[in-house]
């Protein structure tokens, strides 16, 4: 990524998980890397860079969103590689990694290759794919995961199309070990949600839409924890939804099981309420839960059972989305509102701005295993610019992402990224003077 | 001085959306509208120059028969598009087809379709009133309406009235909306059938959930037996229609649990030897035709009071 800037941050408030900071602070970029770092106003900035002050702002490392789809190749009036991670930029993002539900799907080398060419060019995030977990994605048999790795993917999931056979599941928990490739669960009982459309419940009786009962999430995430458990293999619950999933996940950490989890913003900014009169831009799998399931996460991203937000950005176009509320697809983008809709947990003492940082930056670079997540000196430029006190209103003109299915649409925020650096290089700035 | 009423609907999309005043008048204009189709030239001039449109996604003989006679003798131009004429089939979507509809002014469009919401979408890209004829699995709002005015007609109130609903209560629109309807009228409605045919959180609807067929009939003014919906069924939720008939269809032997003056009701079409025994759907009880009937005088009240008419 070129080109680097000389770049001197200056008196932000310094928030580092990983380094246990939190306080004023400088950071001088070169080269793309962080040349140095220390006190506010400490540092001398080159001749040929440029200086920022960052009074009131936070400058943390570049966050990280372990679970979106980008949709290319094969559904490029979606979203391309470009169009996402130009969203991923928008939203503070630096790195995501992408599903391989594609078409074709992202299983083998061939796609896997395509994808980071195609990141590449585009140039705005650092993106890890993901493979599939089977062949096509079809529940049969293992993909070639020494290839994928080699291509460089950072983990396998049959995300949207999950692992039905049971049998499949723990070979592949296995296999991963071979090839040091984290197996990422979408997990869902298909023959308990089948057909299902929303949260089941009064709210969908009285709405006449066929429900997907919690039950079908909590079941395969016990079987996916018992299988690591068994195997003695990592594994990674993706967008967990349910008072009784945190329950699990609590239980199965405190039993030693190598369990990472993840939520996204939507399931603790919004209740099945946001479905209202059959709108569809509040249809997604799992859905929305109730004000019970909401609490049930908070504790969880409080208490640490919750190790990462991600957003499962979903971009789909009026096409999937202006129809009947059981003829739409499910979900909705996500990487523009991430950090506006995590802001309302720290206003609100759900989470400490350092905990947001952790579960949007160091815990999902620990847990895909790449590079990122601090502010150590020498490590990539990866840096995200917070201003926790900007107000804005998230209107369908301001979206980046290709499409806008979001339920967010109209929604006022305090607190957005706004300035986002990916290897020393400024891929999205709503800061006076640079970008 | 109490306000004239009005009534305030441009759609009927459901029973939720009205309350027991607006019910009460689209009874008391039905009722006053019955006698019309006793006549020997059965056709008023109310709605001369409107046009109705039937846009029905889903196959239907007496709704969409009972809509048509209604408009027609209403005086409405009334035209009709099935799922098989509709360029639903080529792919269209409802929007691209109510937005088709808008440019050629219709006033009222009744639509059945198979997907729940589907009328509220309609209603959200047309100009016309929109009138719920049935929507997947959410609300029949007219057929509710006529159950509700056969009711009153055999009892003279639908208030302190215990009713039981028996059957496939998960896929029924009937039942949802008579839930709604019968409760919003002070009515108590119990509801009974196999345990995988009743949804969650039926009860926040108003209703109560008996686990005996038997249960929910005792002392029941109104029984009404609904049709087992093959059609919407995606798993098996009962082990046979023969085990159903024998633990959950209505025959002469559990209606003796109800009141001696208990009316039988069905809103079709029936199942014979299913839901019902033959002797009960062609009894004295059975006010299934009257249903029907009523069904006529509904519609045209419906078709009235949304193009803003005042009570006759």
């Amino acid at each position: 990524m070129s080109p680097t800037e000389t770049l001197l941050l200056q008196n932000g408030r310094v928030i580092d998980p990983a380094n246990q900071i939190d306080g004023p602070g400088d950071i001088l970029i070169e080269n793309g890397r962080i040349k140095t770092t220390g006190d506010a106003y400490s540092l001398q900035c080159p001749e040929n860079g440029k200086t920022v002050d960052l009074q009131g702002k936070w400058l943390v490392p570049g966050l990280i969103d372990m679970h979106v789809h980008l949709r290319e190749p094969g559904e490029e009036y979606k979203e391309t590689i470009a169009s996402g991670t130009k969203a991923a930029a928008a939203g503070g993002f630096t790195a995501v990694a992408c599903m391989p539900n594609t078409n074709p799907v992202n299983d083998c080398q061939a796609v896997t290759a395509l994808i980071l060419s195609k990141a590449r060019e585009a140039g705005f995030a650092r993106v890890y794919p993901v493979g599939a977990i089977s062949k096509n994605s079809a529940g049969t048999e293992l993909a070639e995961f020494g290839e994928l790795k080699q291509s460089g993917a950072v983990a396998v999931s049959d995300d949207g199309r999950p692992v039905a056979n049971s049998q499949l599941m723990r070979r592949a928990l296995e296999y991963s070990g071979n090839h040091d490739l984290l197996v990422i669960s979408h997990s869902e009982e298909m023959s308990l949600s089948k057909n299902g459309v929303m949260n089941e419940g009064a709210l969908a009786t009285r709405l006449g839409l066929r429900g997907i009962p919690r039950v079908a999430e909590e079941i395969m995430i016990y079987r996916d924890l018992s299988l690591a458990q068994y195997v003695r293999r990592p594994i990674h619950i993706a967008h967990i939804s349910t008072r009784e999933s945190v329950a699990l996940i609590r239980r199965a950490k405190e039993q030693g099981c190598m369990v990472t989890a993840e939520t996204a913003p939507h399931y603790f900014s919004l209740t099945e309420k946001a479905v209202g009169q059959y709108d569809t831009k509040a249809k997604m799998n799992p859905p929305l839960r109730t004000q019970d399931d909401r609490e049930a996460i908070f504790e969880g991203l409080k208490d640490g059972t919750i190790d990462v937000i991600a957003t499962d950005h979903a971009p789909h176009s009026p096409r999937e989305k202006e129809l009947e509320f059981d003829q739409a697809a499910n979900g909705i983008i996500g990487l523009e509102t991430a950090v506006p809709l995590t802001m309302n947990l720290v206003r609100d003492n759900i989470l400490s701005p350092s905990g947001m940082i952790e579960l949007l930056s160091l815990q999902p670079a620990r847990i895909i295993g790449v590079e990122g997540g601090s502010l150590s000196i020498g490590s990539a430029a990866d840096i995200t610019v917070i201003d926790p006190d900007k107000q804005f209103i998230y209107t369908k003109e301001r979206v980046v992402s290709k499409n806008t299915n979001s339920p967010f649409l109209d929604w006022e925020f305090t607190g957005k990224a706004v300035l986002t650096i990916v290897g020393g290089k400024i891929t999205f700035s709503e800061i006076e003077g640079i970008g | 001085m109490e306000e004239q009423y009005r009534f305030p609907h441009k759609h009927i999309l459901g029973i939720e959306e009205l309350s027991s005043q607006d019910i009460t008048f689209i009874l008391n204009a039905a009722a006053s509208f019955q006698e019309i189709s006793r006549r020997p030239i059965k056709k008023v001039p109310t709605l001369r120059g409107k046009t109705v449109i039937h846009l029905f996604f889903e196959p239907s003989t007496r709704t969409r028969l009972s809509f048509e006679i209604a408009a027609k003798r209403m005086s409405a131009d009334s035209f009709n598009i099935s799922a098989s004429t509709s360029s639903a089939t080529k792919g269209e979507s409802l929007i691209d087809t109510a937005r088709n509809l808008t440019s050629m002014n219709p006033d009222i469009i009744v639509i059945r379709h198979s997907s729940s919401g589907s009328p509220h979408l309609l209603a959200e890209h047309i100009g016309a009133s929109v009138i719920n004829a049935g929507d997947g699995t959410h609300e029949h709002p007219s057929q509710s309406l006529l159950d509700m005015l056969t009711v009153r007609e055999h009892k003279g109130k639908i208030q302190g009235l215990k009713i039981a609903i028996i059957g496939d209560i998960i896929h029924s629109r009937v039942a949802h909306s008579n839930i709604l309807g019968f409760t919003k009228m002070g009515a108590r409605v119990f509801v009974s059938g196999p345990a995988t045919l009743i949804p969650q959180g039926v009860e926040e609807m108003g209703a109560t959930v008996c686990s005996t067929v038997e249960e929910a009939i005792d002392d029941a003014d109104v029984v009404m037996a609904l049709r087992i919906q093959k059609e919407r069924q995606f798993d098996p939720l009962f082990p046979s229609l023969r085990e159903y008939a024998s633990f959950f269809g209505i025959n002469k032997n559990r209606i003796k649990k109800a009141k001696p003056d208990a009316i039988i009701m069905h809103p079709g079409p029936i199942n014979r030897g299913v839901e019902m025994t033959f002797d009960v759907a062609d009894g004295e009880q059975s006010v299934i035709l009257d249903q029907v009937t009523n069904g006529v005088a509904v519609r045209m009240a419906l078709l009235y009071l949304i193009m803003g008419g005042e009570e006759r």
